[in-house]
């Protein structure tokens, strides 16, 4: 009598398993991105939520961390064994990545679709000796923003040129009392600087490296730390540049406090909306300037692109994932955050609509994106920099031995 | 031998907390301790063997001596500003009062906030352009202008320090009280009866009470603040131009940014050497501390 309960209910126990198994034949996906304004948490959250009512056999954990966490968390699962099966990873990362065998090679996977559809400048985002790991996802650089109402103001008709124009419309603004320091960049002991510095080393035509050696100290690399010194010991500069990330850029910024600054897209409409912003509807967007005979325009290329890990048990399932968020319905239906990877979109009146101005400045500033150098020593090389470019700013050396420093410590 | 059998024993009910430790204590260290003589990466190859190549390009480097000397001058100015605020405190708790219950409530809030949530804090306090910092200072007419506190690199650490004492002066200051709590009343009424001055009592009547304890607190807090890492990471993130970089965040970057795991190990030894040495002096003193009281 009790065996026989026992075993009725040990069948009863196995049917339940077995059962259990065909019910939840599922797969979970752990993803890592990055806590920001442009696509923030609720808005991949909203992303991701549409492709697991499309696929409800998968689902999907997302993580998010700040972009200062991102690179060390993603290395730090690895090193331990894994733990994400998609990661966001930032332009400067995939030579590294792939050196490491972070991220898994997907060129094969990339359909001809894609590589027709996507604009040709966003690729170099996942690319390293040939091969692509990953989708681009954000595609991103940074813009000169100007507060229209103050160059109306100070009597200055059309944003500037050059930088030097810049500078010339800066100083006017400052004298005629408009504005103590017109200028916001992102200068803290961070990769933010490092943005800015190498706008400015594309203008200036400078390299970063040359046969596998720095070449920064000389050329375009030292005029465009020289800019950075002069824009601020001239006063010109707001002088908590140095402490700034992206957001407190933004936040002066929209207090009405700064004439320029540059910054990413998804500064154009956060400072256009009323609830968020005091100069909204006062903002104007270019691409970042030019040098006389060096560069019409200059751009750093920013974006950020979504691999699959090496340690991931369901890479089948993770690409559907990131062809899923980088696809071009999702792309247009975000794209006043970040805008699309896809070519087409940009003919897309649903997309371009209300900011034609930002699409205008993006169609020139995408097109001369430059990017940091591709190394695996890239976080050495870009702490050395930020070193370098906080000693000059401060005066504790020139600029030109501050970067002499750097390539000593820049780890190639 | 029944000595024997309870000594077996005892070692039997303790094998499963010693097994538990070896694994989560022991064994990363040793691993540690075999990692900083490789050249391994964090990331990919496992390295070779490289001898004391780490230990000698560690200390050897520029980043190393300053790092350790910005650490140093971290701990030893927030470590005596907690002990002597704490002590301060704990004498003002002390004492009766109405809401004297509520203040020693509130004392303990900064020590309970999470580091992180207390650098996010202090943070906003600092910030150059809409922080309460700036405000108070320009409004009392203390100053003319804004200044930038984080983004100088002498204020940077100092900025630094003071939120690192807000946030730790309580422990010390509970110590104290707890420690006061001791101190004889007939003892205390007796010194005032025979004209003792306030100097005096602290230094005849409470001080032998106190010293214990605070030598206590004075370890405690020395090793913590030489191992300083998130408040700093999270305020400047050793910057500006690395003059708040201790070495911990060196060790950070060198296994974790850069993902040497062998140099960073090695720089993770060292400091843990020191501090080790720290904790040996401090012994040293508490055990004297207590013979001679």
């Amino acid at each position: 009598m009790l065996k026989s309960t026992r075993n009725a209910l040990l069948g009863a126990a196995l049917v339940g398993i077995s059962f259990s198994d065909q019910a939840y034949a599922e797969t979970t996906l752990n993803a890592l991105f990055m806590a920001q304004a442009a696509y923030s948490e609720a808005d991949v959250r909203a992303m991701t939520e549409a492709f697991t009512k499309a696929n409800p056999d998968i689902k999907v954990n997302l993580e998010f961390v700040p972009y200062e966490g991102l690179h060390d968390k993603t290395v730090l699962a690895q090193g331990s064994g894994g733990g994400y099966d998609v990661v966001l990873f930032d332009v400067i990362w995939p030579a590294e990545y792939a050196t490491n065998k972070v991220l898994v090679d997907v060129t094969d996977r990339i359909t001809d679709e894609m590589k027709k559809g996507v604009l040709p400048g966003a690729w170099t985002t996942v690319e390293y000796d040939g091969k692509r790991y990953g989708m681009p996802w954000i595609l991103d650089t940074k813009y000169l923003f100007y507060n229209k109402e103050i160059l109306e103001k100070a009597g200055i008709t059309a944003p500037p040129k050059t930088w030097d124009e810049l500078a010339e419309q800066a100083k006017t603004i400052k004298d005629k009392g408009l504005l103590a320091t017109p200028i916001a960049w992102s200068w803290s002991q961070a990769e933010a600087a490092i943005c800015d510095y190498t706008t400015l080393v594309s203008a200036y035509g400078g390299k970063f490296i040359d046969g596998g050696k720095p070449a920064f100290t000389t050329g375009g690399g030292l005029d465009a730390l020289n800019y950075m010194v002069t824009s601020y010991t001239s006063g010109l500069t707001n002088p908590n540049s140095k402490e700034f990330l992206e957001e407190d850029v933004r936040k002066v910024f929209q207090n009405g406090e700064a004439a320029f600054a540059l910054n990413w897209t998804y500064m154009y409409n956060l400072a256009n909306d009323p609830k968020e912003s005091k100069v909204a509807g006062k903002v104007g967007v270019v691409p970042a300037p030019g040098v006389a005979g060096k560069s019409e325009v200059s751009a750093v290329n920013g974006s950020m692109g979504l691999g699959i890990t090496s340690t991931s048990q369901h890479p089948e399932e993770a690409w559907k994932y990131i062809v899923h968020m980088t696809s071009q319905p999702t792309q247009n239906a975000y794209a006043k955050l970040s805008l699309p990877i896809w070519a087409s979109s940009y003919e897309d009146a649903s997309v371009t609509k209300g900011q034609e101005e930002l699409i205008a400045a993006a169609k020139l500033g995408l097109a001369a994106m430059y990017p940091r150098p591709t190394t695996p020593k890239y976080q050495e090389l870009s702490t050395a920099l930020q070193q370098a470019i906080q000693e000059a700013l401060l005066g504790q050396t020139s600029a030109e031995d501050a970067l002499k420093t750097a390539a000593e410590n820049s780890g190639l | 031998m029944p000595g024997t059998w309870i000594t077996t024993r005892a070692w039997l009910l303790m094998l499963p907390l010693l097994v538990v430790m070896i694994a989560v204590i022991g064994w990363p260290l040793v691993d540690t301790v075999r990692l900083s003589f490789t050249d391994a990466k964090l990331v990919g190859t496992a390295g070779g063997f490289v001898g004391l190549d780490n230990y000698a390009k560690m200390v050897g480097g520029s980043n190393f001596q300053r790092a350790l000397i910005t650490t140093t001058w971290f701990a030893v100015v927030s470590v005596a500003a907690e002990m002597v605020l704490g002590v301060l405190a704990a004498l003002l708790l002390n004492q009766q009062f109405r809401g004297r219950t509520a203040l020693r409530a509130l004392m303990i809030l900064p020590w309970a906030l999470p580091t992180v949530v207390n650098a996010t804090l202090w943070r906003l306090i600092y910030n150059p352009e809409y922080g309460a910092l700036n405000a108070a200072l320009t409004q009392l007419g203390l100053l003319d202008s804004y200044r930038s506190w984080l983004g100088e690199p002498g204020l940077a650490l100092a900025a630094l320090i003071v939120a690192d004492c807000w946030k730790n002066f309580p422990l010390v200051a509970l110590i104290a009280l707890a420690a006061l709590q001791a101190v004889p009343r007939d003892i205390a009424a007796a010194a005032l009866v025979d004209g003792a001055g306030p100097l005096n009592r602290f230094r005849y009547v409470i001080m032998p009470y106190l010293a214990g304890p605070l030598l206590v607190a004075l370890v405690l807090r020395t090793i913590e603040a030489f191992k300083v890492f998130d408040i700093i990471w999270v305020m400047t993130r050793g910057g500006p131009a690395n003059s708040t970089r201790t070495l911990s965040i060196l060790v950070y970057q060198e296994a974790f940014s850069f993902q040497r795991a062998g140099s960073g190990a090695s720089l993770a030894l060292i400091v843990t050497l020191l501090v080790t040495i720290l904790a040996v002096a401090y012994a040293a003193l508490l055990r004297k501390a207590a013979g001679a009281s």
